[in-house]
């Protein structure tokens, strides 16, 4: 199977682009700049030398021995994003983009940001090679993210209130999108996540396929073999597409998207795409969506805001439906806890986003003994602090 | 043809411009939007496009969002719309055009929606995210059943995606005034003149301009240059500062007057 979308950004049926007019020529120029940057060993080369000496790549893959001796099961082994400046795998598409949009001539930087990670990501690459740069965000989330939204104005970005809609996710891409309409001259809309019109999918894919390039090679050395499953939250869904595409040919490798399971499965109450959702547009792709039966996009909720999106990546509803991938859904509850133990057991707090991926690595570990699994740990928890705190109140009283 | 061509046809023999209202179905109330469309067409606009609310609308200002989220709340979907359309066919001839994004289109069906909205009287349908690259099918559903379908066309459009948006649209084109959302602005900009010698150099199709015409002034500038000029923020802002109350059609029928004056004619 191929792994390159159609000339229209097509996986399958899935994908495409579906913006206002006014925004297809600029998504055209951005395709056009962005595969001739592609095929420039220059371009490359800076983005590497970024990634390696700026960022922190390769992140390390580290064999969790206590976790998988607690579970007394498969051997788990952690890609270890975490460890990346900023504190998660966003940096790898901020720097990729933010570099196009310096070689197309763009002053000025626009970004969306759910959890914060890929607004601060992005607030970076702009202080670090000086461009303008508006952040927009949800009110709920900057509620919930409140470090996050600091950190953003302390590398000089400006952090813009979005409270229309469920002031989530969501209604920070229309902003972004609004404002993109409105600013085409000078402005780069740098999208955080596998999402919106092509190119976008394929291109913040390109910029994360790096996660799974450097841990197919690192886990053939440590472990002597390919991993049997991959476990990776999806969101929209950049860090799993980043990690599952290089071990797609790999027939043997289970891939396990993790998506939102929240508080339950009524409407409203989750972000699983796979559990209720139907093919749908919105915000410029065609893909699983979370909506009613007119078409409305549903509300979601989970307790980690960069999982609580209505869409997922086109890319993925495609390997849903070859079945070349797993899509299941972890709990809230169930993230915390994973959180809690991997905080126990290894040391490492995650974001609540990658705590979903362990949560079903801890769920399938303890019946596949003899099995290799990879964890993809997107990012590091400090920014959850807040929302741990809320949910574990017998350690602030201990 | 359509009443859309026919409107087009009638304009150019009396030798007058259009004025198209856009309103979004069913704010305040479904119940209310056909004595709203029957004021704008006493105050003289031509044509009405019936916004169906969308819960994302990326095209949309801040005017026309609160109005869908007011209409959705309301009860309002696209069958509602076209509920709406009848009534309104029942006793008015005046072109009907929806106004809406993609998603809730895909989910009615576009077969389903072409057959119903035909049969309610709907004359074309405008899609605010469906380019020209994606609207084959839709394109073909809508032409089946003698719907018009109109594309937008924009500042930053190539002259590649101008003869597509011209091979797609029927009835007319509608040409976007600036690079931004739906809403009013006090002066229209500059690039309105270019974009219209642009499509004009590939398409016969009578023009509309909108998004920010919001004043008589703005009517009396596009109106030499274009067949049709559409108001709906300016519309829409009415509607919400009335909240319902009993003098909204009046001063949407006074608005429409007092815009088409701007043509250099009284309605």
């Amino acid at each position: 199977m191929t792994q390159q979308p159609d000339s229209g950004g097509h996986f399958g049926p899935y994908g495409g682009r579906f913006v206002p007019e006014v925004l297809m020529a600029p998504i055209e120029e951005l395709e056009h700049a962005y595969l001739e940057a592609r095929s420039d060993p220059a371009f490359q080369a800076e983005l590497a030398a970024l990634l390696a000496d700026y960022a922190g790549r390769p992140t390390p893959l580290y064999h969790a021995r206590s976790l998988s001796e607690r579970l007394g099961g498969a051997q788990i082994y952690l890609k270890r994003e975490d460890l990346l400046h900023t504190g998660a795998h966003k940096i790898n598409n901020s720097l990729g983009q933010a570099l196009l949009a310096r070689r197309m001539g763009k002053k000025r930087i626009i970004a969306e940001t759910g959890a914060g990670q890929h607004g601060v990501a992005t607030a970076t690459v702009c202080a670090l090679l000086g461009f303008e740069c508006v952040v927009y965000m949800g009110e709920e989330d900057m509620r919930r993210q409140r470090l996050n939204v600091f950190r953003m104005r302390l590398l000089g970005a400006k952090v813009a209130a979005v409270s229309s809609g469920s002031r989530t996710l969501k209604d920070a891409i229309s902003e972004a999108m609004r404002d993109w309409v409105a600013n085409v001259g000078d402005t780069y809309y740098l999208l955080g996540s596998a999402l919106g019109s092509h190119p976008y999918p394929m291109m913040v894919r390109d910029f994360q396929k790096i996660i799974g390039e450097e841990a197919r090679g690192q886990i053939l050395k440590s472990a002597g073999r390919l991993p049997d499953a991959i476990f990776a939250c999806v969101g929209g869904g950049s860090n799993a597409i980043g990690i599952f595409h290089a071990f797609v040919p790999d027939a043997g490798v289970a891939l396990i998207g993790v998506e939102a399971g929240g508080r339950g499965d009524a409407a409203g109450e989750h972000a699983a795409r796979f559990r209720g959702g139907s093919p749908g547009v919105l915000q410029g792709a065609f893909s699983y969506l979370l909506q009613d039966e007119d078409g409305q996009v549903s509300s979601t909720h989970s307790v980690s805001a960069g999982l609580d999106y209505a869409m997922i990546g086109p890319e993925h509803a495609w390997l849903h439906d070859l079945s070349r991938a797993e899509y299941v859904a972890a709990s809230d509850a169930e993230a915390l806890a994973a959180a809690k133990l991997l905080s126990r057991t290894e040391g490492i707090i995650p974001a609540l986003e990658s705590a979903h991926a362990v949560a079903e690595a801890v769920k399938r570990a303890p019946a596949s003994p003899g099995k290799i699994f990879l964890v993809n740990v997107s990012g590091r928890g400090d920014k959850d602090i807040d929302i741990y705190r809320e949910n574990f109140k017998e350690l602030d009283e201990a | 043809m359509t009443r859309i061509g026919q409107l087009f046809e009638r304009l150019k023999r009396e030798n007058r411009k259009g004025l198209i209202a856009y309103i979004t179905a069913g704010d305040p109330h479904p119940d209310r939007t056909p004595s709203l469309v029957d004021a704008l067409v006493r105050g003289g606009a031509d044509l009405i496009e019936l916004g169906v609310p969308f819960s994302d609308p990326v095209a949309d200002g801040p005017v026309i969002q609160r109005a869908g989220d007011r209409a959705i709340a309301a009860g309002t979907n696209l069958a509602r719309v076209l509920e709406i359309a009848s009534k309104i066919r029942e006793r008015s001839e005046v072109p009907l055009l929806l106004f809406t994004y993609l998603n809730p289109v895909l989910r009615y069906g576009l077969e389903r929606l072409s057959r119903d909205a035909a049969k309610s009287g709907i004359d074309g349908c405008l899609l605010t995210d469906a380019s020209v690259e994606e609207a084959e099918a839709y394109v073909g559903a809508m032409r089946a059943a003698g719907l018009d379908t109109i594309f937008l066309a924009a500042p930053t459009s190539t002259e590649r995606r101008l003869k597509l948006v011209a091979r797609y649209s029927s009835g007319f084109v509608y040409l976007v005034s600036r690079t931004g959302v739906t809403g009013e602005q006090a002066s229209l900009s500059a690039a309105v003149g270019p974009l219209v010698q642009s499509v004009r150099a590939v398409t016969d199709l009578p023009l509309a301009v909108g998004f920010g015409v919001s004043k008589p002034g703005h009517v009396a500038e596009l109106g030499r240059q274009v067949e049709a000029v559409v108001v709906g923020s300016a519309f829409m802002r009415i509607v919400e500062s009335s909240a319902g109350a009993p003098e909204l059609e009046g001063r949407l029928e006074a608005f429409a007057r007092e815009l088409k004056l701007g043509f250099g004619e009284t309605a």
